[in-house]
C-alpha cells in the first residue's frame, strides 16, 4: 500500500497533467511542425511542379529540342516549338554579366567591411547593406526599365536600352548586397591569430589581407558567389522589366534577351490549366529548381565544410 | 436568434455576409481578356451601369489567351478574345465540361506603327514578311531601301507581342501565312499600349496592335497586300467594309448559350447603343449605325 501511494506521489511530481503540462506538449508541437515545415513545403513544391510538368515529359518532351533549340513557340496551334536554348542562353548572359559586376564590387566591400572599418562606421556600413538587400526586385526592375533605359540609349548610341547590359548591372546590383553579407562573415571568420602572425612576420596590410585572410576564407567568399549565382538564376520581376523580353541567342551585351523565369512569369497567367504549353512551362521550372537547387546545396556544403574545419 | 447574435454572428463572418447581401443585390459578369478589347469593355461596362444597376460587370485584360483559359477554366462568364479560339483550346474547354459560344461584337483594323521619323509610308505583306519573319531578309532598314534618320545602326528593332496575345496570333497567321513564325530577337511587349510607347520613343523601331491604339506620336503606313499594289489606310471605315487587308473580328465568347443577365447585356453590346461605344472608341461596328 505504502509503495503505491508513494509512486502516485511520484507521479503528481512529475507527470502532473495540469494546464502547464497540456501548453508544453502545445508549444512542443507548434515548434515541431514550424521545425519541419521547411522540408514539408520544399517537397510539397517539388511534387507539386513535377506532377504539373510531368505530362510534356512523358507525351512530348524531347530532350534534344528542348534543350538544343532556340526557337521559342509554345502557342503556334499547328507546329508549337519548345526549345529553350535562347531562353537558357539569357539567363546564363544576364547572370553572368552580373556576376562579373557583384563579385568585385561585394568582395571589395566585405572586406572594406570586415577589415578596414571599425565602430560606427562599420555598423552603418553593415545596416545600410542589409536595407539595399531588402528593395524589391520591382523596384530595380523599374530603375532598369526608366532609369537605365535611356541612359544606356544616350551613352551607347544603341536603339533600344532594354539589354543584356541592363539587366546585368541591375541584377549584379541586387545580388551584390546578399554576397557582402555572406563573404564579410566568412572574412570575420578567420580567427585574428592568423592576422597577428602575418602581421608579426613583417606583412602589410593588403599583404595580411591578400595572403592570409582571402585564402584561410577562401570556401565562403565561394560559397558567397554561388549564392549569388543562384539569386542570378531565379530573380524574376526585374530581369522581366530590363531584358526587353525578347527570345534571342546574344551577340552582344546590347542584345536584347529573355530570362527563363521572366518567360514563365509572362505565360503561365495566361495559359490554360492543363495545356501542352502550362505543362511545358512547369517543366522549365523544374529545370530551374534542380539548378538553383544544386546551385545553393552546392553553396551550402562550401560553406559548411569551412565551419567544420 | 435575436439581433444581437445576428450581428455578433455576421461580424464574425464579415466576408460571407457581404458578398452573401452583395450577390443578393447585384449580379457580377466576370469579363476577362484581349487587351485590345479592354478599353472598350470598360466603356461597355460603365454605360452598362446606367442600363440596369443591379448587374455590375467586372472587367480585367491580360490578352485573349488569358480571358481564353478563364473561361477554359471556369472562371469568367465572358472572355474577349481579338482571335478565335484555336481548335485545341476548343477541346480542351469540352473536356472540362465547358461549351464556347462564339460573338462578334466588332471589327479592328491592325495597324503597323512606326517612327513619325521613319520615311516608310506603305508597307507591302512581302516587306512586312522581311521584317517579321524568320526566314526574311530584312534586318537593317537599308535592306527595303530606306534610311531612317535618328536611327544611325541602322537597325530594324521589331517589336512584337508576347505569345498568347491574340493580336499576336492574328498578325502572324494572317501577314506571316499559315505557317509561318516569327523570327528570333522581337521584343515582346505585355500589352498593346506599351507597343506604341516604344515605338514613339524608338527611331529604328517598328511596332503593330490595334488601330485604337494609335495616337499623334506615331505613324500609321498604309498596308498593301501586293508589293506595288494599292495600299489601304487602317481606319474604323475601311475595317468595317474589309478593304483593309489585316482587319479582324472581335470575339465575346461565353460558356453554352447566354442566359439571362449575361444574355441581356450581350444583347445591348450588340444594339445600336452598345455599338456606338464601340465606334466612339475607334473599333468597327459589326453593323451600320447612326450615332449621336
Amino acid at each position: 500500500m505504502a509503495k503505491v501511494k508513494n509512486s502516485e506521489a511520484m507521479d503528481d511530481l512529475f507527470d502532473k497533467r495540469n494546464a502547464d503540462w497540456y501548453f508544453d506538449k502545445l508549444v512542443q508541437f507548434i515548434v515541431f511542425i514550424s521545425g519541419i515545415s521547411a522540408i514539408v513545403f520544399v517537397i510539397g513544391i517539388f511534387v507539386f511542379v513535377t506532377t504539373e510538368g510531368m505530362g510534356f515529359l512523358l507525351d512530348s518532351f524531347s530532350f534534344s529540342e528542348f534543350f538544343g533549340s532556340e526557337y521559342w513557340d509554345p502557342s503556334d496551334e499547328d507546329a508549337p516549338e519548345y526549345g529553350i536554348l535562347a531562353l537558357i542562353a539569357g539567363t546564363a548572359s544576364v547572370t553572368g554579366l552580373a556576376m562579373l559586376i557583384a563579385i568585385p564590387f561585394s568582395l571589395g566591400a566585405a572586406i572594406y567591411i570586415a577589415e578596414f572599418s571599425t565602430g560606427k562606421t562599420r555598423e552603418y556600413l553593415k545596416v545600410l547593406v542589409e536595407l539595399l538587400a531588402a528593395i524589391p526586385s520591382v523596384v530595380w526592375g523599374f530603375i532598369g526599365l526608366s532609369i537605365m533605359n535611356p541612359l544606356i540609349i544616350e551613352l551607347f548610341d544603341v536603339p533600344v536600352g532594354l539589354t543584356v547590359l541592363n539587366a546585368g548591372i541591375i541584377l549584379g546590383l541586387m545580388a551584390a548586397p546578399i554576397m557582402t553579407s555572406i563573404a564579410e562573415d566568412a572574412l570575420k571568420a578567420v580567427p585574428d591569430r592568423y592576422r597577428e602572425a602575418a602581421e608579426a612576420l613583417g606583412a602589410t596590410r593588403w599583404q595580411v589581407i591578400y595572403k592570409t585572410v582571402l585564402p584561410a576564407a577562401k570556401n565562403g567568399l565561394l560559397g558567397a558567389i554561388l549564392l549569388g549565382v543562384g539569386r542570378g538564376f531565379g530573380e524574376t520581376m526585374a530581369v522581366l522589366m530590363a531584358t526587353g523580353h525578347a527570345v534571342n541567342i546574344p551577340h552582344s551585351v546590347f542584345d536584347s534577351v529573355r530570362a527563363l523565369t521572366a518567360t514563365i512569369a509572362a505565360e503561365l497567367g495566361e495559359t490554360a490549366v492543363g495545356s501542352e504549353h502550362y505543362q511545358v512551362l512547369f517543366t522549365i521550372g523544374i529545370f530551374l529548381f534542380l539548378i538553383t537547387f544544386i546551385i545553393n546545396l552546392t553553396a551550402d556544403l562550401i560553406v559548411r565544410g569551412i565551419k567544420n574545419q | 436568434m435575436n439581433k444581437s447574435q445576428l450581428i455578433t454572428s455576421c461580424l464574425l463572418s464579415l466576408g460571407v455576409c457581404m458578398t452573401a447581401t452583395q450577390a443578393y443585390a447585384r449580379t457580377v459578369i466576370q469579363n476577362k481578356g484581349s487587351d485590345t478589347l479592354v478599353n472598350v469593355a470598360q466603356a461597355w461596362a460603365e454605360e452598362y451601369r446606367n442600363i440596369d444597376s443591379n448587374v455590375a460587370v467586372a472587367v480585367s485584360g491580360g490578352g485573349s489567351g488569358t480571358g481564353i483559359a478563364a473561361l477554359i477554366n471556369g472562371t469568367v462568364d465572358i472572355a474577349n478574345a481579338s482571335r478565335a479560339m484555336k481548335s485545341k483550346e476548343v477541346e480542351l474547354a469540352k473536356s472540362k465540361g465547358q461549351n464556347p459560344i462564339q460573338h462578334i461584337v466588332g471589327y479592328d483594323a491592325l495597324s503597323v506603327f512606326l517612327h513619325p521619323d521613319n520615311p516608310a509610308d506603305t508597307l507591302s505583306f512581302s516587306q512586312l514578311q522581311d521584317i517579321y519573319a524568320r526566314k526574311g531578309k530584312a534586318t537593317k532598314w537599308s535592306d527595303l531601301g530606306l534610311t531612317v534618320p535618328g536611327c544611325k545602326q541602322d537597325k530594324i528593332v521589331a517589336v512584337s507581342r508576347q505569345n498568347n496575345s491574340g493580336t499576336y496570333a492574328y498578325f502572324k497567321k494572317a501577314v506571316l501565312g499559315k505557317k509561318g513564325k516569327f523570327r528570333q530577337g522581337t521584343l515582346d511587349m505585355h500589352g498593346s499600349k506599351d507597343v506604341v510607347d516604344l515605338v514613339e520613343k524608338t527611331p529604328c523601331a517598328i511596332g503593330y496592335s490595334g488601330l485604337a491604339y494609335a495616337n499623334e506620336h506615331v505613324k500609321m503606313a498604309c498596308i498593301a497586300k501586293e508589293t506595288g499594289g494599292k495600299c489601304v489606310n487602317p481606319s474604323v471605315a475601311t475595317a468595317s467594309d474589309r478593304t483593309y487587308p489585316i482587319a479582324r473580328p472581335l470575339f465575346m465568347y461565353t460558356n453554352g448559350e447566354p442566359t439571362g443577365e449575361t444574355k441581356k447585356y450581350l444583347d445591348w453590346i450588340l444594339s445600336d447603343v452598345g455599338q456606338c461605344i464601340l465606334l466612339k472608341k475607334g473599333y468597327a461596328p459589326v453593323k451600320d449605325v447612326t450615332c449621336k
